[in-house]
């Protein structure tokens, strides 16, 4: 698998998908400001992702969703020691140049903010810092590979604690994997121009069977069964945006000031990083589920009418 | 290659432990994840995997593990990566972190900086065969080391790959690369002790 995910490729793609690699079996989770970024490192967090509304708010309150404030990401990486996400909008380069410069660890080119750009994503390979960006079917993920992406993630639709959708791209994406493993070798030409990627890239994943970098999962996670259900169907770790700080649709959690409410938060957080780990143990997710004190309330994702799903942003 | 009473086990509460069991079965050697005190106490010996520290710190934590390992790497051959380098650590610094106090060095966290400083290095080593190639991201530094610690490999003038007793450790991936001889030498590590099998085995 190490050499699948980098001997042979170029120096600056190895330590992006490197870094990739040691978020491995863990949780990333969205924090809107200092005091959520400590409760989810304390929790057990791999990354945390600096946004200034999380899914959820954005999804409720409409406008244009931008990158978050360079003061607030500042404020957020002084305060951790583990990696710090941001996200850019797609095609927006600009904001991702901004986001390098600021020192992000990573950079999430995000269907969840306004898309920049109704053609175009960014080229991921002019950057130093590693990309990751959603994808919903192999092609999607081969393509943003081809752009330089060094981390893939479901993208499922997020903000609503609905996991439905994640579970249906994870499969999806699968399911074409292990197809494209079972194709004869003049047939992976059609494939490639049937999931309109790239055919070498076609041909790689033909033969290790699995993507060139890592793939976690995101959108509608919500329960430490979440976690469990989306590692046991391939992902390699998982994203939870709005199922840990959020209660009703647009209102967070006052972790800040109200005891109760962060107690709340730091069940949810604790017990998704334990059943993240322990996913194939429906004894220890059990246990974990059972310390949770409180769920967001959550969207159900097929009252969603498509014009305003997220997940179909991105091309 | 190591007898039938070897078992190594890849600690895989979080990180990158299924390349650590892709470089070993490179090596024709099967290793088994370790999650749980039960899992632990089927192996023979550990890899503790790259990845995040202080996530790795809470799980072992609440999972109860950190006892049992904490007792496992003071008997058993370990080799450690990256945060497994910082969790074995007889000082964390940047911030000040709990560890294992097991290694006798003091390492300091991201000491290059974050994931744009990440690098991958020809680095020195005393291992035959020449420079390594060694991956390095958000990696820490070996700031000082004890008496015991031999360095086996240099960047910089600090000591990255080091060995004391039973524990082999590198603040880079050698699990991330090509050259599988840092992976060799921790199975005649393993092998070694198994032949002597002696409690005076680590000093």
């Amino acid at each position: 698998m190490s050499k699948e995910n980098g001997n042979h490729l170029q120096s600056g793609l190895r330590l992006k998908v490197g870094l990739a690699e040691m978020l491995k079996g863990g949780v990333i989770m969205d924090v809107m400001n200092v005091e959520q970024a400590r409760i989810a490192e304390e929790a057990g967090a791999v990354a945390v992702m600096a946004l200034e509304r999380v899914p959820a708010m954005i999804r409720a309150e409409g406008g244009v969703a931008r990158m978050a404030n360079p003061k607030l990401i500042k404020e957020i990486m002084g305060a951790v020691t583990i990696p710090v996400m941001a996200k850019a909008r797609i095609g927006h380069f600009a904001e991702a140049q901004v986001l390098q410069h600021l020192g992000v660890d990573f950079i999430d080119e995000s269907e969840v903010l306004t898309p920049a750009d109704e053609a175009h994503h960014i080229d991921k390979h002019a950057f130093t810092t590693p990309f990751v960006c959603g994808a919903r079917n192999l092609g999607e993920a081969l393509r943003r590979i081809a752009e330089g992406a060094a981390m893939i993630r479901t993208k499922g639709e997020a903000g609503t604690g609905d996991v439905v959708h994640a579970v249906q791209h994870m499969r999806q994406i699968t399911k074409e994997l292990r197809q494209v493993t079972v194709a004869r070798e003049e047939e992976l030409y059609h494939m490639a121009k049937e999931h309109g990627a790239p055919y070498e890239l076609v041909r790689l994943v033909a033969k290790t069977g699995k993507l060139p970098v890592p793939n976690f999962s995101a959108g509608g996670i919500a329960t430490p069964a979440d976690a469990a259900l989306m590692m046991q169907l391939g992902a390699e770790t998982v994203f939870v945006g709005s199922g840990i700080f959020m209660k009703e649709r647009a209102t967070p959690l006052d972790v800040e000031h109200n005891a109760k409410e962060r107690e709340e938060a730091v069940s949810r957080a604790r017990a998704i990083v334990i059943a993240t780990t322990h996913f194939n143990d429906p004894k220890i997710v059990a246990e974990a589920s059972e310390q949770v004190t409180g769920t967001m309330k959550g969207l159900a994702a097929a009252a969603i009418e498509e014009r305003d799903q997220l997940q179909t942003r991105g091309w | 290659m190591t007898g039938k009473a070897t078992t190594i086990g890849v600690l895989a509460v979080q990180g990158d432990y299924e390349a650590h069991s892709a470089a070993f079965a490179e090596l024709g050697m099967a290793t088994c994840p370790v999650k749980t005190v039960e899992d632990l106490a089927g192996v023979t010996a550990l890899v503790m995997p790259g990845g995040e520290s202080t996530a790795m710190l809470r799980l072992l934590k609440r999972s109860g593990l950190d006892a049992s390992l904490r007792e496992f790497v003071r008997k058993q051959p370990v080799f450690a990566t990256c945060a497994g380098c910082i969790l074995l650590a007889r000082q964390v610094l940047h911030p000040e972190q709990e560890s294992f106090a097991a290694l006798d060095v003091t390492v300091e966290r991201n000491a290059y900086g974050r994931q744009n400083e990440s690098a991958i290095c020809m680095v020195e080593t005393t291992l035959p065969g020449g420079d390594l190639e060694a991956v390095f991201i958000r990696a820490p530094r070996i700031q000082q080391m004890g008496p015991s610690v031999e360095a086996l490999a240099w960047r910089d003038g600090f000591p990255v790959l080091v060995r004391q007793g039973g524990i082999l450790a590198a603040t880079f991936h050698p699990e991330l690369a090509s050259d599988r001889r840092i992976h060799q030498l921790f199975l005649q590590m393993v092998e070694t002790n198994l032949q002597q099998n002696t409690s005076n085995f680590r000093a």
